[in-house]
């Protein structure tokens, strides 16, 4: 299973939708993921990925993590575990 | 109705080991917080906090004493010790079946829970010391209070978050006007920098890794602290008639529920808990001279309660000063409103209001005045003492001054 297809069943579980009901477009507020619910997909991304996600709930512009759609989070995990994984 | 007086204080926590370092180290706006030092604190992300330093158990406790003092119990007595002596009352016959003690804290014997658990499960030790459940327990302080001073009225312990010392604090102010106690120690205490308790909030997202800069655009989180904060309140007669030296007259105290979320703090719910607090003491927006925020620098609180604190006082609202005191000795969680209400009682009493330190840069949606940085002179007839704690549960306390 790629990144992208792993991140959608995590957040897709989170909103309780079906995978294929999390598009690239979406947004965590299209699928009705509140800040907690945000918290609890990044832990299941980093158990998932074994990575480090650094991201501050008081300040989510600041944290090197985009979460404003479905594609950024895959993009940002991507550039995580590329990262992490190398070191 | 009886009136409250509060005629002794005691603390223990960042700033200090006791009220006289505390207030001194409030009014100069230093900092408490810095790197924290326990075992494993490199697997951590979260690196900081409000610690009491300098501190050896064995300074003060005995052997026997230390085998049942978790270290919540220890700061609560240490608080205690302070509180009870300024106050000057020696608690026997009927006095000491008409006083008690209220006490908040969340967490209780963190320390031993996890001392313990590391026994078991990490060195795989078949057997742990035959007092660990006496010395966790959430009562534990409150009842070695009631030991130590013969305190034989209502005792007992609420736990309520971050919320829990005000809940505590008010229901002891409750019972003395309503007549059912003559005295009541009370406050809260919390020793919950540990490895997993650490852990455990690090989940959350909502620590700073540098600085907690309550109202400042720029905070990005709480910074955890510990310690205890305990006093007397005292039936104001009673207090008049042997001559004792009142520090503050508390005059009022609501508690409200969000009944809404979690975590997520509610504007509504605060303004509800603060109006109670303003009704029950008879009090006119336009007295309050000064609110010890809760502050948690936090993205969510702050605005939250800076938008509440302006809706329900009004005009008074850009007059009065607030400042969140977490800056600097941390978030005591279930200790921090007693630990805070100090901050009240030396604005009523010295007229000096304790500032918000590390603040940066305003905020729009925290448009107060937020005391920044450096501690102010001003005469301040009434405060007000907030505490909204995760599960939407809040509490606020008002005092006059004497």
């Amino acid at each position: 299973m790629s990144v992208s297809d792993t991140t959608k069943r995590i957040i897709a579980e989170q909103a309780m939708l079906e995978p294929e009901d999390v598009t690239d477009e979406s947004t965590l507020e299209d699928l009705g993921i509140d800040s907690l619910g945000l918290v609890e997909s990044i832990f299941a991304i980093e158990e998932e990925f074994d990575i480090q996600v650094p991201f501050n709930a008081n300040a989510p512009e600041e944290s090197d993590f985009d979460v404003s759609s479905v594609a950024s989070i895959v993009a940002a995990v991507e550039g995580l575990i590329a990262a992490q994984k190398t070191t | 109705m009886k009136r409250v007086a509060i005629t002794g204080a005691g603390t223990i926590n960042a700033l200090g080991h006791d009220v006289p370092s505390t207030l001194e180290a409030m009014r100069e706006g230093k900092s408490g917080i810095g790197p924290l030092d326990f075992p494993n604190v490199d697997r951590l992300q979260i690196k900081i906090g409000g610690q009491v330093r300098g501190y050896d158990e064995a300074t003060y406790f005995n052997r026997q004493q230390i085998a049942l003092y978790d270290r919540f119990t220890q700061f609560t007595l240490l608080a205690a010790r302070e509180a009870v002596a300024q106050s000057g009352l020696s608690f026997g016959g009927e006095l000491a079946a008409q006083a008690g003690v209220v006490l908040g804290t969340a967490a209780g014997g963190m320390n031993t829970w996890e001392d313990n658990y590391r026994a078991v499960y990490e060195e795989g030790k078949n057997r742990v010391h035959p007092f660990v459940v006496p010395k966790l327990m959430n009562n534990a302080a409150a009842s070695h209070v009631s030991m130590e001073y013969n305190l034989k009225g209502p005792s007992f312990t609420v736990s309520t978050a971050c919320a829990s010392s005000n809940h505590a604090m008010g229901l002891a102010f409750q019972m003395i006007r309503a007549g059912s106690a003559r005295a009541m120690v009370t406050g809260g205490s919390e020793a919950m920098l540990t490895f997993g308790g650490i852990k455990a909030w690090e989940g959350l997202r909502v620590m700073s890794r540098d600085a907690c800069r309550p109202f400042s655009r720029n905070r990005n989180g709480m910074v955890q602290g510990e310690g205890a904060g305990v006093f007397v309140f005292e039936d104001y007669d009673h207090a008049r008639a042997r001559g004792a030296d009142i520090l503050a007259e508390v005059t009022g105290f609501a508690m409200t529920s969000d009944a809404a979320d979690i975590v997520m703090p509610s504007q509504q719910g605060a303004g509800r808990a603060i109006s109670g607090a303003l009704k029950d003491s008879v009090m006119a927006a336009s007295d309050v001279g000064y609110i010890n925020a809760h502050g948690t620098g936090t993205a969510a609180n702050d605005k939250t309660e800076c938008a509440a604190v302006a809706h329900e006082l009004g005009a008074q609202a850009d007059r009065l000063m607030i400042s969140s005191t977490k800056s600097m000795h941390g978030h005591c969680i279930g200790g921090t409103g007693a630990v805070e209400l100090l901050a009240c009682i030396m604005a009523l009493r010295d007229g000096v209001i304790a500032p918000t330190i590390g603040y940066e840069e305003p905020d729009p949606e925290c448009a107060l005045d937020i005391v920044a940085n450096e501690a102010r002179e001003a005469k301040v007839s009434a405060a007000l003492s907030n505490a909204f704690a995760f599960g939407g549960l809040n509490a606020v306390l008002a005092l006059r001054a004497v």
